[in-house]
Parts: structure tokens; C-alpha cells; sequence
């Protein structure tokens, strides 16, 4: 029996889409009202997947508490109310979309030393999101 | 392949208590939830089943069926219980999330017989939720 404990956590932040690789009109054609020097932000909601044997002396995959500081410590503290482009240095050359923010979580979270970390999905509003499962796991999810 | 997904809520009261340990370890290790009076949510339970739709029907099982098994197995068992003293497959575990809906597995999978049974998602809160694929591999 395979079982998956998903959590789900939010956070505020701003970012600007703009490419150094791209000319001022490729970047407004590329991300359009998103290239808005000045930024804008979001409400990401953020499901953090995991999965292991229970512990029949808790029954669970993970503890909660555990899981919860280590997604605070490790997501929360940084990217809360923080603008995503000029204050995490991964940003600073990549663009900061919402599937770079999802890769970039997942690899801070896949070090969470209490159970395997399956999955990152990352909505950027209530009508778009991103999941990612390491690049060694290219099964679909649902 | 189909997936068709039904769901249900039920209210059930549990709590979290391991004999094994002492009062304080139990009161650190599950806080809150070791509040002996125990304390309840409304559950939310998303049933998956995957199979290809009956040519003469175009279902992969009859929800009314679906329904009537959800209501047998699960409601009459679990809702408006206390998890710990009324629901007999939970007796000496720890009433969580994945332990109920590992018990709910087990419940169901043998009584859907049109289509499998997929997955079991079992949501504690809205914010935490367990999903469970058998033996099966995860998808």
C-alpha cells in the first residue's frame, strides 16, 4: 500500500518577468502585462507531497510539526512577502515564472530528512499551476 | 482509461494516544491531539475508480451503486463516531489520516468489482490531505 501525505502552505510575493536574453519588445511580447517594470505579485498556494512507511508508533508518514518548519524554514521565511527578482539570488539570472519558483522549491524541500518528497505543485493564482516531480521522475501525476 | 472520482464528507471525533508512551511524550509527540476528550473534523473523501466505460451504458460502474457502497461502508461505519472506540479496524493504531484511509482502502477495494479501485484521497482539513493507491504504483 502506497500512501502520500500532501500539505498545503501559502505565500505572498512579487516578481517581474523580464529575460536579459530577450529585447525590450521580445520581452513584452514573450510576458506581456507581466513585464511591468515596476512587478506585481501574487498568492501562490503551495502542496508539498510526501510520501514513506508509517510509523506504527505515530501513525504517521511524517510528523506534521516536523514537515511544517522545515517548509517555513526553508520556503516561507524566504519567499513571503519578499520580491522574488531582487531578493533570492536563484532569480537573479533566472526568470522568476512559476515554474522556475516550483523547481526551485522542490529542490530545497527534496532535502527534508523525515520522508521522500514526491511532489511540488505551485498555483500562482486559483487558475494556473505547476507541479514537479525531480527530473529522475517523469511519470504523470494527478 | 477513465478515472471517475465521487466524494463524501463525514464528521468523526478521534484522538491521539500511543499507550507505549508517557503522558509527556504523548502530549510532545501529538500535542493537541492527545486532548483525551478527543476532538473531531469534517472529513472529506475522494473515491477514484479507473476502468473503461461499459459499451451499452458508457459508464465505468454505476454511481448510483458507487453511492450506495460509499453510504454502507464508510458513512454508516465512520460518520458521527469517535474513530478510536467505534470503528474496530482503528483499535490499537493511531487514528491519522493515513491510517484512515489506509482502513478505507481496505474497505473499499474488494467491493468495487466494475472498473479498480484507484485512489483513496482523505482530507483531514483543507489543508492536509493523504492519498492512497494500494499496491498499485502511485500516479
Amino acid at each position: 500500500m502506497t500512501l502520500h501525505l500532501t500539505r498545503r502552505y501559502s505565500f505572498a510575493a512579487s516578481h517581474r518577468l523580464h529575460s536579459a536574453r530577450l529585447s525590450e519588445e521580445e520581452n513584452w511580447r514573450a510576458y506581456g502585462k507581466c513585464n511591468n517594470p515596476y512587478g506585481h505579485g501574487h498568492n501562490y498556494q503551495l502542496e508539498v507531497t510526501v510520501t514513506g512507511p508509517v510509523d506504527p508508533a505515530t501513525g504517521m508518514i511524517a510528523h506534521l510539526g516536523d514537515l511544517d518548519a522545515f517548509v517555513d524554514r526553508e520556503v516561507l521565511e524566504v519567499f513571503d512577502h519578499r520580491n522574488l527578482n531582487e531578493e533570492i539570488p536563484a532569480f537573479r539570472e533566472r526568470v522568476p515564472t512559476t515554474e522556475n519558483l516550483c523547481i526551485e522549491i522542490y529542490d530545497r524541500l527534496r532535502r527534508f530528512p523525515s520522508a521522500h518528497l514526491v511532489r511540488v505543485r505551485l498555483g500562482e493564482t486559483s487558475l494556473n499551476s505547476f507541479s514537479y516531480s525531480g527530473e529522475n521522475n517523469g511519470s504523470a501525476h494527478e | 482509461m477513465i478515472h471517475l472520482t465521487r466524494k463524501i464528507e463525514f464528521s468523526a471525533s478521534h484522538l491521539y494516544h500511543n499507550p507505549a508512551f508517557s503522558a509527556e511524550e504523548n502530549r510532545r509527540i501529538f500535542g493537541k491531539c492527545n486532548n483525551p476528550h478527543g476532538h473531531g473534523h469534517n472529513y472529506v473523501l475522494e473515491v477514484t475508480v479507473a476502468g473503461e466505460p461499459d459499451p451499452a451504458t458508457g459508464m465505468v460502474l454505476d454511481l448510483k451503486e458507487l453511492k450506495e457502497i460509499l453510504q454502507r461502508e464508510i458513512i454508516e461505519r465512520m460518520d458521527h463516531r469517535f474513530l478510536n472506540y467505534e470503528v474496530p479496524e482503528l483499535a490499537g493504531k493511531i487514528p491519522t489520516c493515513e491510517n484512515i484511509a489506509a482502513v478505507i482502502w481496505e474497505w473499499l477495494e474488494p467491493r468495487i468489482t466494475r472498473g479498480r479501485l484507484h485512489r483513496v484521497r482523505l482530507y483531514e482539513t483543507p489543508d492536509l490531505f493523504v492519498d492512497c493507491y494500494g499496491n498499485g504504483a502511485a500516479r
